[in-house]
């Protein structure tokens, strides 16, 4: 048993609400940021956006066109697997449904890939049926550099590494391939009710 | 002394607060005393570890501003407003609370006396704690390779260490000091006003033709700010070693 | 309020306590070859990013990932495919 520090308790730590929070985190009034590297800079008029891989037409789209297709507004839970859950937040973005509508492919995963070189996978019936957008809204406010913006991955059913930052694509592919953290300890999956944190869970 | 310090895997171990000594409005000093304290080198650090009543756990690193050569082991702190840990040790902590800590930690940034080139230190706010340990050990070890410390703070209230570098400045022992303060200056202050630049650098400097060994510290743009512009005056980068603080270090 | 990226960014000495747990001994002093550009840094002086699930440590001359490092579950899981060559005093 660790030495207690007496009279320390961190940062307010909230679980009365735990049915909304998965085993092991605990809840955040505040919306930390966590980097791997410089936050890139990416001016809107060079954005694109694409899905490419095992499809017959790769997609992309300008920032113009992308702004262009049918958005909804959302309120999640998210849950980082760092421990913190931030409940109601509040996004705007496309559904991947949207972003794949008409695709024809027998690919059954996805690597999202991001400007800056992060990469995450995910099964492809995990980023469709309505459980992950592209936003690029926050709050009501453009999303912020150090959130992901321009744009990122939100898929609120995973761990927050999922919802990868600074998105740049989907790649459809057969097998599914570890990205930057899945490669190097972190669960292929990421199912934070089942808390699938690492290999092995 | 040196070959304990650097080798071997660490274990935590816990230091009694035996004083607490406010430096500034937002820093204070812990004084620490650590039974089977294995010694250090000036310009180490050491980890320390919380834990609060349900298992959770915040860590974070902090320089030793003490020399080898003191008795006890003294931590220095900045409170940081919506930090974690800092306000716990500067707040909470009360004389006899003991604190988890591990250490040292640092073969790299570290000075000993045995070092007989001029010396530059450069501080940005609490990164004067660690070249605090390399005064302080030189003046314990009687050096007198000529020194020269920049220090950058915000205002005179928050230089740390104040009176103990005024005093250690005016003991003739080659020790020299300048001091800049960024954004608000006394009336009569004489010191510097401005954010450290070349000419700042050029004027309380060792020429590069003297080869100084140089410690840069503090927040991460002063640190890169300044090694770069030492880069480009033409000091040799392997002789300028810096140690970044992250704001959010608290 | 406004974090500023430069606030994330540390460097090797931040993980002194880390890399010693792993090495068993003193590394900021090491050597590390990049694989991407070939620049040599002592591991004091590389980037280092904790503000994430795990430890991001990048040549400051490329910005290429050295290593990776994670703990959890009582295991460690480093990548040092960034490092070509680590070079250390015996």
């Amino acid at each position: 048993m660790s030495f207690i520090s007496r009279g320390f308790r961190g940062k307010r730590r909230d679980v009365a609400t735990s049915s909304r929070v998965p085993p092991g985190q605990h809840v955040v009034d505040d919306f930390p940021v966590l980097s791997a590297g410089p936050t890139p800079r990416i001016p809107v008029s060079e954005w694109k956006f694409v899905v490419e891989g095992e499809i017959d037409q790769p997609r992309s789209w300008t920032w113009d066109e992308f702004r262009k297709l049918p958005a909804e507004q959302v309120t999640k839970d998210i849950h980082c697997v760092t421990k913190w859950t931030k409940l109601d937040t509040p996004w705007k973005g496309v559904s991947v449904d949207t972003i794949l509508e008409g695709v024809e492919t027998a690919a059954e995963y996805v690597m999202a890939f991001s400007y800056g070189g992060y990469t995450t996978n995910l099964p492809l019936e995990d980023l469709t049926g309505g459980k992950a957008w592209v936003a690029y809204e926050f709050d009501g406010q453009p999303l912020h550099p150090e959130h992901g913006g321009p744009a990122r991955l939100l898929v609120p059913h995973l761990y927050f590494w999922k919802s990868a930052k600074w998105v740049q694509g989907l790649r459809l592919v057969n097998e599914d391939q570890p990205g930057f953290w899945e490669s190097n300890g972190y669960n292929m999956y990421g199912d934070p009710w089942r808390e699938q944190r690492y290999w092995g869970d | 002394m040196a070959r304990t310090a650097l080798l071997g895997r660490l274990d935590w171990q816990l230091g009694e607060v035996a004083e607490l000594v406010p430096q500034t409005p937002r820093v204070a000093s812990l004084v620490l005393d650590v039974p089977d304290w294995p010694g250090h080198l000036a310009g180490q650090h050491v980890d320390v570890r919380l834990t609060a009543d349900d298992g959770y756990q915040a860590q974070r690193s902090y320089s030793i501003g003490s020399a080898p050569e003191d008795p006890h082991l003294e931590i220095t702190v900045e409170r940081l407003e919506d930090g974690e840990v800092s306000p716990y040790l500067v707040g909470e902590v009360r004389k006899g609370d003991k604190v988890e800590l591990r250490g040292p930690i640092g073969g790299y940034f570290v000075w000993t006396a045995g070092d007989k080139r001029p010396l530059l230190l450069v501080a940005g706010g609490s990164g004067i704690v660690p070249l605090m340990s390399m005064i302080r050990h030189r003046e314990h070890t009687g050096s007198s390779n000529p020194t020269r410390l920049l220090y950058s703070s915000r205002s005179y209230d928050d230089i740390i260490y104040r009176d103990e570098l005024e005093r250690l400045a005016a003991g003739g022992n080659g020790l020299a000091v300048a001091h800049t303060l960024t954004r608000m200056h006394p009336q009569d202050w004489r010191g510097y006003a401005r954010r450290i630049d070349a000419d700042m650098l050029a004027e309380v400097g060792w020429p590069k033709a003297e080869m100084p060994a140089v410690f840069v510290c503090g927040p991460t743009p002063m640190v890169e700010s300044v090694a770069s512009t030492l880069v480009d005056m033409g000091y040799d980068p392997a002789t300028i070693k810096t140690e970044r603080f992250g704001a959010t270090g608290g | 309020m406004t974090i500023q990226q430069s606030d994330l960014k540390l460097d090797g000495n931040a993980i002194g306590g880390l890399l010693r747990e792993i090495f068993t001994m003193e590394m900021t002093t090491a050597e590390g070859t990049c694989a991407n550009c070939g620049q040599v840094h002592v591991v004091g002086q590389v980037v280092v990013y904790l503000n994430a699930p795990g430890a991001v440590v990048r040549c400051p001359s490329c910005d290429h990932v050295l290593m990776k490092i994670v703990q959890g579950r009582g295991r460690y899981w480093i990548d040092l495919t960034g490092v070509r060559v680590l070079e250390f005093s015996a």
